[in-house]
């Protein structure tokens, strides 16, 4: 049943931002729902601004809407207001296409972007009527599924989900689909299901697998408790990209990214040992030039959108992106179609291609040294040096730009207070640069992250910097980095305690995120919802530590929670890198050289060999 | 030299119940990107940030549904009327609607500047007797003065709402209580919302929803209107 205009009007006029509880966009497919054999509801566990913003959700919508014998519909994390009015009316989460309650969906398939979105999760499945732990919801109760970046470790989520989806998306979604629609014609079990979906290449079902645990309370070993469910569950890799899609949906409320976009690469090829995303979507496969300049002209005619962005891990290394640039900017000077870049390395050419398409604009540039010192960026094989930013600041103030944005993390492995200082040092040298040509109107603003090791990638074994230690850095940036010309921001160290121990944790954290949310946590990456209190309690409540999950060096020994999922990058690799990162020895950007990290043997990768 | 062949094409729609809780704002951006979608020669400002020329007679409130809005759009090249209409027929999302499209002069005043008035249809749910509505409608329409308060620039500001009711009836009964039709001052005059009637009335409580009617100008500036 759906859920009804007249019950809606009651408790809309009331919250913020009502619009992003009504559905009806531009491109919103509003499939007949008696007709569909298996009805799918999309979830994204943030707001509707940040999750309209979610390129590989609207891939998914786009693919399973083209199958005549699915829908797929979706529904974003209702703001607290609007939660709290549903449930005073007594209204179940629904699907924004049909109006329709989650619970009367085959599937519900949620998003995995961030740790910080898990508690979220919870709040919408019990918003939903859904029992939150997977154990207590029978055949009767949709199919709960993850994917995304989050789902490369989703031991922390094991409890509340039936299976997750490791990988490309485009293809394991219509296979689990079409197990769904098959269990559903032979009525099956829950179990008979969750086998079914367990033989699925790419498809982890966390209840088919034991884990057991050693007395120091690390893992001893995750086994498969039936024949269906493999040992390791190798990652799906689309090894060709499909036409990106070009009906995207566009938003009324102004989404974050309130543009259209093309994805004019996956995968990345620098290697930066930090980087979950650089890791886990290898290998790189790039879409030609002609491919992008039609999906371009498709998406301004399918949409209206004033602007598009070409997005990858990094847009300024796909190969013929000048020329894509320049003929974009020639085609579509007149009516006005803005091209975004949201990647740019540290070099001129990046540079010179924003002064292409920014045009006379010039917001700002941003650039991502990660690191102060030439040392730590060693470590972290971010191979740029000094000359680089510098030259690159250069040519950005040269060309017109006064106002440049910098990303650094502290807390990176090895780090000590001189490779901090050294970011205050590179600071100052790019505003003295911005001083040449701006005089006191340039401005440098900078942002510092605290690093937060992650799964699948070489710093999977190292710990969180203690919370002095963070402090410290703190302290010495906010003292070196102000007065003119210069801004800081910072995330708060609780944050990252909490992101560290949910990225790297185990099964049993389950129990601390259970316990967190009934207290009430939701919303954790929001800074005015985010309480360390709560967690905190729930951490003591269920005798865990998270310091234990985010500041324990681990050693090559060590099984972690996540070995069972085979992301293709082998664990020798990792290691390997780790230990020249150590070294302070770099590794070569993959198309130099093939630098061996596995995916060759393992999922197939072009550029080796 | 485009300057020349421009025109200004006033477009009058309606915004039904499936998208009432956008925004004004919103509202904008959903017409501009439904007429790049169709295709329009529109014409654009100057500037790092072009933007279509448009404007909007009045603001829409969210939740309000409307009948007769006005926006005028400038193009760089004619275009008749019906054209537009009709590729625009498919570029609208659900819930906006061409009522009609005319050629105006575009020597005129700034539509915004000319709305004297709107008027609304506001439906209550309201169990009581019509007697009792119809004595309060009698009543604030008897009153010389309705003195009240309003917040404006986070200061507290006391206005005269009666001179801006310029019609107020009960009409016809409905489903869960009643309609009532009424004719409010807009514009640079000052500007009074059907809420604050429904406040005048008594009724701040009880659940209701408005539909925009008709938007008022004065009769000159709207005569040099030729039918497309």
């Amino acid at each position: 049943m759906q859920i009804s205009h007249y019950l809606l009007d009651r408790i809309l006029p009331t919250v913020t931002m009502p619009a992003r509880y009504t559905g009806g966009e531009w491109n919103s497919i509003v499939k007949d729902w008696d007709a569909a054999q298996v009805r799918l509801v999309l979830a994204y566990p943030d707001v509707y601004q940040v999750g309209m913003s979610n390129l590989g959700l609207m891939i998914l919508y786009d693919i399973v809407n083209r199958r005549p014998d699915c829908l797929a519909e979706r529904v974003y994390a209702p703001w607290v207001d609007m939660e709290a009015a549903m449930r005073q009316a007594g209204i179940p989460l629904y699907s924004l296409e049909s109006r329709h309650p989650l619970r009367e969906f085959d599937v519900l398939g949620f998003t995995l972007p961030y740790e910080l979105n898990f508690s979220n999760v919870l709040n919408m499945l019990d918003l939903a009527g859904l029992p939150v732990l997977a154990a207590e919801r029978g055949a009767d109760w949709p199919l709960v599924i993850g994917g995304g970046v989050g789902a490369v470790n989703a031991e922390p989520l094991a409890d509340f989900f039936d299976a997750f989806a490791i990988g490309d998306g485009e293809e394991v979604i219509l296979e689990i689909l079409n197990a769904c629609a098959r269990a559903k014609e032979s009525r099956a079990g829950k179990l008979e299901l969750l086998r079914a979906l367990a033989g699925i290449p790419g498809v982890y079902v966390p209840s088919l697998y034991q884990v057991t645990y050693h007395d120091d309370g690390t893992v001893a070993a995750i086994t498969p408790t039936t024949p269906e469910a493999r040992p390791r569950i190798l990652r799906r890799v689309m090894s060709q990209l499909l036409p990106p899609p070009v009906d995207l949906i566009v938003p009324y409320v102004q989404a974050v990214h309130d543009r259209g976009m093309v994805e004019i690469a996956r995968g990345c090829t620098a290697g930066c040992r930090f980087c979950q995303a650089g890791m886990v979507y290898r290998p790189l496969r790039e879409r030609s030039l002609p491919e992008v300049l039609a999906a371009v002209e498709a998406i301004g005619r399918c949409t209206g959108y004033e602007e598009i962005a070409l997005v990858s891990l990094s847009s300024a290394s796909h190969p013929q992106i000048e020329e894509m640039v320049r003929e974009l900017i020639a085609r579509y000077s007149h009516p006005p179609l803005a091209v975004s870049l949201p990647s740019l390395r540290i070099d001129t050419f990046s540079v010179r291609l924003a002064e292409l398409f920014q045009g006379r604009r010039k917001t700002g540039l941003t650039f991502a040294p990660e690191a102060g010192s030439q040392r730590l960026r060693d470590v972290i094989n971010k191979r740029v040096t000094e000359a680089d930013l510098l030259a690159t600041a250069e040519a950005a103030f040269a060309g017109g730009w006064q106002r440049i944005k910098l990303y650094f993390m502290i807390g990176l492995p090895t780090e000590t207070l001189d490779d901090v200082a050294a970011i205050v040092e590179l600071v100052q040298e790019v505003r003295a640069v911005g001083r040449r040509y701006h005089g006191r109107r340039a401005q440098v603003n900078v942002s510092v992250a605290t690093f937060i090791p992650k799964p699948h990638t070489p710093f999977q074994w190292s710990p969180l910097v203690g919370e002095d230690d963070l402090a410290t850095r703190l302290a010495l940036l906010r003292r070196g980095v102000k007065g003119r010309g210069v801004q800081l921001s910072w995330h708060a160290p609780q944050t990252s305690l909490l992101e560290a121990a949910l990225a790297r944790g185990d099964r049993r954290l389950g129990r601390v995120i259970h316990r967190a949310w009934q207290l009430g946590a939701r919303f954790d990456a929001w800074p005015e919802h985010f309480g360390w209190e709560v967690w905190q309690r729930a951490f003591a409540a269920e005798g865990l530590d998270a310091d234990w999950y985010a500041r324990r060096e681990r050693s090559f020994a060590e099984v972690l929670p996540w070995d069972h999922i085979e992301n293709g990058v082998s664990k020798a690799f990792l290691w390997d890198e780790y230990r020249r990162a150590l070294h302070g020895e770099t590794t070569p950007d993959c198309r130099e050289m093939c630098v061996g990290c596995g995916l060759a043997e393992t999922l197939g990768c072009e550029g080796a060999g | 030299m485009m300057q020349m062949n421009r025109q200004r094409l006033r477009i009058t729609f309606a915004r039904g119940e499936t998208i009432k809780y956008i925004s004004h704002l919103d509202l904008a951006r959903a017409w501009e990107r439904a007429l790049r979608r169709a295709g329009m020669p529109l014409a654009y400002s100057q500037g790092f940030n072009p933007r279509p020329k448009m404007a909007f007679a009045a603001a829409l409130p969210v939740g309000y549904i409307a009948t007769a809005e006005i926006v005028d759009v400038l193009l760089e090249e004619p275009l008749a009327p019906l054209d537009m209409a009709r590729r625009l027929a498919v570029t609208l999302p659900p819930g906006l609607r061409v009522v009609s499209i005319k050629k105006v002069d575009s020597r005129l005043p700034a539509l915004q500047s000319q709305v004297r008035a709107a008027e609304y249809r506001v439906s209550v749910v309201w169990e009581g007797d019509r007697a009792d509505l119809e004595a309060r409608v009698a009543a604030l329409l008897a009153a010389p003065t309705l003195p009240r308060e309003r917040m404006h620039k986070g200061r507290r500001r006391s206005y005269d709402l009666r001179p801006l009711v310029e019609g107020l009836r009960l009409e016809d009964e409905t489903a869960e209580g009643y309609c009532l039709w009424m004719r409010l001052r807009h514009g640079t005059g000052g500007t009074a919302r059907p809420e604050d009637v429904l406040d005048a009335l008594g009724l701040a409580d009880v659940l209701f929803s408005v539909e925009r009617i008709a938007l008022r100008f004065p009769v000159k500036s709207n005569e040099n209107v030729t039918e497309g």
